[in-house]
């Protein structure tokens, strides 16, 4: 084991911090998309209703892996065939849409869920003394809703860093793809996999104390 | 007290339905300025949808409301400024849960850009003062009593100086005995001459405050009058039945 972390340690570092990479730049976009579509859902407007439903249903309703393939080898080939326009997606760029609009469509119904637990009154009070819609939810509905998204969110972002894991289908250094590469080399899958997998119990245990410790002071200085 | 040239609230053939359910069936009715109006009636006849219409916080299907001169469903007026100069009090309070009672005073008039943070701060703890609890000022509302609660919602209405209070049966979230402190801030309000219209259960307080009486059922206004007329001799058949079930 020893032997193994001395020799392959530092790339399966370098591995995780790939894995670091796109989870946190998804983890970005995916809370602009949720927001955007969490909003989507909340307007009293009905076309505004159905559009958000959509993205979440088709989202949800397709396994990551084939959007994978779709963004990283579809695209590409659908503008290579009909416009004669060559392109190619970067593994980390493809990875990057995946997991934001994956963890965006989650994030929206976060969002949506979130902002309709607040009371009705909240915002009927907010509009009774002359506020516009847009600051009502921003000054008093919002904050309220983040309280209680908070745990979800957090829950979300973990499982968002474990999805960087299936986009080694499509060829990224992250930490899977990079362990297979040195199983192919060293032939023990046993330990290898050991050492990724306390890697990244590690880095979510990391995150869930944190998550935790935030929550609190959260929920704290509101009392 | 009733003159054509001081109207405050216009309501003629004002409709309300939810879906296919119609809750407002042609509601007429005009409120001076300075008067005391208080709707009285079963559950489900209509008061707090009336109420609501007259803010626009519920949109009308039919007819009119006219609050001081603007049409409130026409797409021309700003209806925020509109409610700027109405006040609103709820059954269930409503204060800002994520800000303290200051905040809560002092947000709308910041906002509206009414005032800066110094005069909106004067002014919250001047009507703080108002409603008897200057000493609450950095509570948070899960801190506070209902009946607390509801007077720092009164006055977190006043900060707006508005022309017009609504208030949605302010005391029926209340324990018994924090009515009468709620009851007596209204009192305080009536008796400087600020225009008031309260859905209530509070048959008491409304023979001692209202100028007028609104006897709805049904969706209508069955009766209205003094409080003398409409409570102790009532004359349409509805009207009878509910006070003497009431008194």
């Amino acid at each position: 084991m020893t032997g193994l972390i001395t020799e392959y340690g530092k790339l399966l570092l370098e591995a995780m911090g790939q894995t670091l990479i796109m989870a946190l730049y998804s983890l970005l976009f995916a809370c602009i998309v949720g927001l955007f579509f969490g909003m989507l859902s909340v307007l009293k407007n009905k076309p505004c209703n159905w559009i958000a439903q959509i993205f979440v249903d088709v989202i949800r309703g397709v396994p990551m892996i084939v959007l994978a393939f779709f963004v990283y080898f579809g695209i590409p080939y659908a503008f290579k065939s009909i416009f004669d326009i060559r392109f190619t997606i970067e593994p980390l760029q493809a990875g990057i849409i995946c997991l934001s609009l994956n963890c965006g469509a989650y994030m929206a119904e976060i969002i949506r869920a979130g902002i309709q637990s607040v009371d009705i009154g909240q915002m009927e009070a907010a509009r009774s003394l002359g506020l516009t819609y847009w600051k009502s939810m921003r000054k008093i509905v919002l904050p309220q809703a983040i309280k209680t998204m908070i745990p979800s969110i957090i829950n979300q972002f973990i499982i968002t860093l474990k999805d960087t894991s299936i986009l080694s289908v499509i060829g990224f250094p992250e930490l899977v793809n990079t362990a297979k590469s040195v199983i192919s080399i060293t032939h023990d899958s046993f330990k290898v996999w050991i050492i990724v997998g306390v890697m990244y119990l590690i880095v979510i245990t990391i995150l869930s104390k944190v998550a935790k410790i935030l929550e609190r002071k959260l929920n704290h200085d509101e009392k | 007290m009733k003159n054509e040239n001081n109207v405050k609230i216009h309501v003629s053939h004002l409709k309300k339905n939810y879906g296919k359910l119609e809750v407002l069936k042609d509601i007429n009715v005009d409120i001076c300025e300075g008067e005391v109006v208080v709707i009285l009636g079963p559950s489900g006849s209509g008061k707090s949808t009336f109420l609501r219409c007259l803010n626009r916080i519920e949109a009308i299907t039919a007819g009119e409301v006219v609050v001081d001169g603007n049409h409130i469903d026409s797409k021309k007026i700003d209806i925020n400024k509109v409610r700027e100069k109405i006040g609103m009090v709820f059954q269930h309070f409503n204060l800002f849960n994520n800000l303290n009672v200051m905040q809560n005073l002092m947000l709308a008039p910041v906002e509206t850009k009414q005032m800066n943070k110094e005069q909106a701060k004067a002014q919250a703890l001047q009507m703080l003062k108002k409603v008897g609890l200057e000493d609450k000022a950095d509570a948070y509302p899960s801190q506070l009593s209902g009946g607390q609660k509801q007077r720092v919602a009164i006055a977190r209405s006043l900060c707006m100086n508005p022309d017009i209070m609504l208030f949605d049966e302010p005391t029926s979230a209340l324990d018994p005995e924090m009515v009468g402190e709620v009851l007596q801030v209204m009192r305080d309000l009536a008796a400087d001459g600020m225009t008031m219209v309260i859905v209530s259960h509070e048959i008491g307080f409304a023979r001692e405050v209202a100028d007028r009486v609104i006897f709805m059922d049904g969706g209508y206004i069955i009766e209205e009058g003094t409080p003398q007329e409409v409570i102790l001799n009532p004359k349409e058949a509805r009207t009878i039945d509910f006070f003497n079930k009431v008194l």
